[in-house]
């Protein structure tokens, strides 16, 4: 059922030429804010319209698109946005990490491995890494332009002071290799060490702030930190309810009003793949139901 | 960090010459030359209306003068032309070896942020990576401008504007800067304060050998502050010299109505 009104995934071929040269120009220049006249895209800003966009200039019609938000295939926003470009461009859909060519992606980076050829789209609110510190957006860039990044540690010292750790758990500062400080969207920042050095293309369309960056593949990206308070990933100290991992970043499920909770990967698709092969957590000990998947 | 000996004492630090800025067909600054040698108070003096505040944003880059040129000794010993520096080299001058203290402490001070990351902001940028390292100086120089240690977490915004003053100076001296500028650094504070403020500048100022330019109104932060001063009038230097010397036997009519409409303490 593809929409005969509409252009091969919505966007007129003009608009995705110039969003392609935004893209081109930011993974030309890792980490750097590239402006882009954003459009005007049938859902509300906040809802990944950057990242729309973004996926939308770069769709094939041989692509094969996954989008997660918050690390899961089956919320509302990750399907509406799924069921726009199946319409829209008619392209296959998958919820497999690995089968999928284009992944867009709302606060998370999914848990297996990316590999070369692979692109992630990421929906970003606020680009801009220093707004919260330095409200001028011509002295913010003209910070960037002189790499003057003193004041990313001031944030990082400020929580230090106040909580005795780096307690930035989100949307933590990276480097882009070793250039341009850029903020990786609101991920948690147990995904950071995954951008460093991934295979995979990394691209950020910010829809209401109109900007695009880029982390080329095999790109080295760091997390700012002291030397005395070094980087840490973050993780809730227990396994996967369903599945049983270790290594997942968890998202905490409240069962009842009784302080009853279970944590479960983040990641739809990492822990039914994990079920599928045959691993089970606390939750679902021998085998259960869930046999739909 | 950096030997104040290594470059001589008998060479200028800040050289202005024949300074000019006009606004329009408004000449708000004319024909200033001076030159300013390492660890020399200079107070500028006049009226408000009497250029002083151009000249000391062209002193210090903010404004570029419509004629004339301004000169400083880098730290490598080097007299340079500060119009031919890059934006990048200018900007890292008044974040290493340059202070600006503002009148105003908001302008000065990041409000929202705490006082110890208000001081240690300059040493983040220039590199400084280590929290423990940052937070001891911040708190060296908290107590030198006598701002107890329970508020190195507190910003700003929560102190009083005697200790907003002393926490901008603080901030600007974290680097050892050699100059520092200040633009009527004790306005607007009560009597009481401003004589603190002043002892505690006056303090600063011998302790470490800083070079001032130091914009006021009031003769008596001149008379306790500086080496030398300038008497402005309607954007001309009418009067230069010593300080006791100026303030006590004042030569031109200006200046002895301005030392005249002191009132007697």
């Amino acid at each position: 059922m593809n929409a005969p009104s509409y252009n091969f995934a919505y966007l007129d071929e003009q608009t995705k030429r110039m969003i392609r040269r935004a893209i081109l120009k930011a993974i030309a220049i890792p980490g750097y804010q590239v402006p882009f006249a954003s459009r005007e895209m049938p859902m509300p800003y906040g809802w990944g319209t950057g990242g729309v966009q973004v996926t939308a200039a770069i769709l094939g019609p041989s692509d094969v698109l996954k989008v997660i938000d918050q690390g899961s295939d089956d919320t509302t926003n990750a399907i509406s946005i799924r069921k726009f470009f199946a319409k829209t461009a008619g392209v296959a859909t998958t919820t497999r990490t690995d089968e999928a060519s284009v992944i867009q992606t709302r606060h998370r980076i999914p848990e297996a491995p990316l590999h070369e050829g692979q692109v992630l789209v990421y929906q970003v609110p606020i680009p801009e890494p220093l707004r919260f510190l330095e409200p001028r957006e011509t002295e913010t860039r003209r910070m960037h332009a002189l790499a003057e990044y003193g004041l990313m540690h001031v944030k990082l010292y400020e929580d230090i002071a106040k909580f005795g750790h780096i307690a930035t758990a989100y949307a933590y500062p990276v480097k882009v290799a070793g250039r341009y400080v850029m903020d990786p969207s609101p991920t948690p920042k147990f995904d950071n060490p995954k951008m460093d050095n991934c295979p995979a293309l990394q691209l950020f369309g910010a829809g209401r702030e109109k900007r695009i960056y880029a982390v080329p593949p095999y790109t080295e990206v760091v997390s700012l930190d002291f030397e005395d308070h070094p980087f840490t990933r973050y993780r809730q100290n227990a396994p996967c309810a369903l599945c049983g991992a270790e290594d997942s970043y968890l998202d905490e499920i409240v069962t009842d009003d009784k302080g009853g909770r279970m944590f479960v990967c983040s990641d739809t698709d990492y822990c039914e793949t994990r079920r599928a092969e045959g691993h089970f957590g606390s939750a679902n000990a021998p085998e259960t139901e869930r046999a739909d998947v | 960090m950096f030997d104040p000996t290594s470059i001589a004492t008998d060479q200028p630090l800040l050289v202005a010459d024949n300074l000019a800025k006009s606004y329009g067909r408004l000449p708000a600054c004319r024909g200033v030359s001076f030159k300013l040698y390492p660890g020399e108070v200079l107070a500028i003096v006049g009226e408000s209306g009497s250029g002083k505040s151009t000249l000391l944003q062209m002193l210090s880059t903010q404004l570029q003068p419509s004629a004339g040129r301004v000169s400083y000794r880098m730290r490598d010993g080097v007299l340079r032309d500060l119009a031919a520096l890059g934006e990048a080299e200018r900007r890292f001058l008044f974040r290493t070896d340059w202070g600006f203290v503002h009148q105003d402490p908001a302008m000065g001070l990041r409000m929202a942020v705490s006082a110890g990351a208000n001081v240690g902001e300059r040493l983040m940028a220039v590199g400084w990576n280590n929290y423990g390292k940052i937070r001891d100086t911040a708190s060296t120089w908290l107590q030198r401008v006598e701002i107890g240690l329970d508020r190195i977490d507190d910003a700003p915004r929560t102190y009083s504007g005697g200790m907003r003053q002393r926490l901008q100076i603080a901030r600007n001296l974290v680097t050892s800067p050699r100059l520092v500028f200040m633009d009527e650094p004790t306005g607007g504070l009560d009597v009481s304060v401003q004589a603190r403020l002043l002892d505690l500048l006056r303090g600063l100022v011998t302790e470490l050998g800083l070079a001032v330019v130091i914009v006021t109104h009031d003769l008596a932060v001149a008379r306790l502050l500086s080496h030398r001063v300038m008497v402005m009038q309607g954007g001309r230097v009418i009067e230069t010299g010593l300080t006791d010397q100026v303030l006590d036997d004042p030569r031109e009519p200006y200046t002895q109505l301005l030392v005249s409409s002191i009132l007697p303490a």
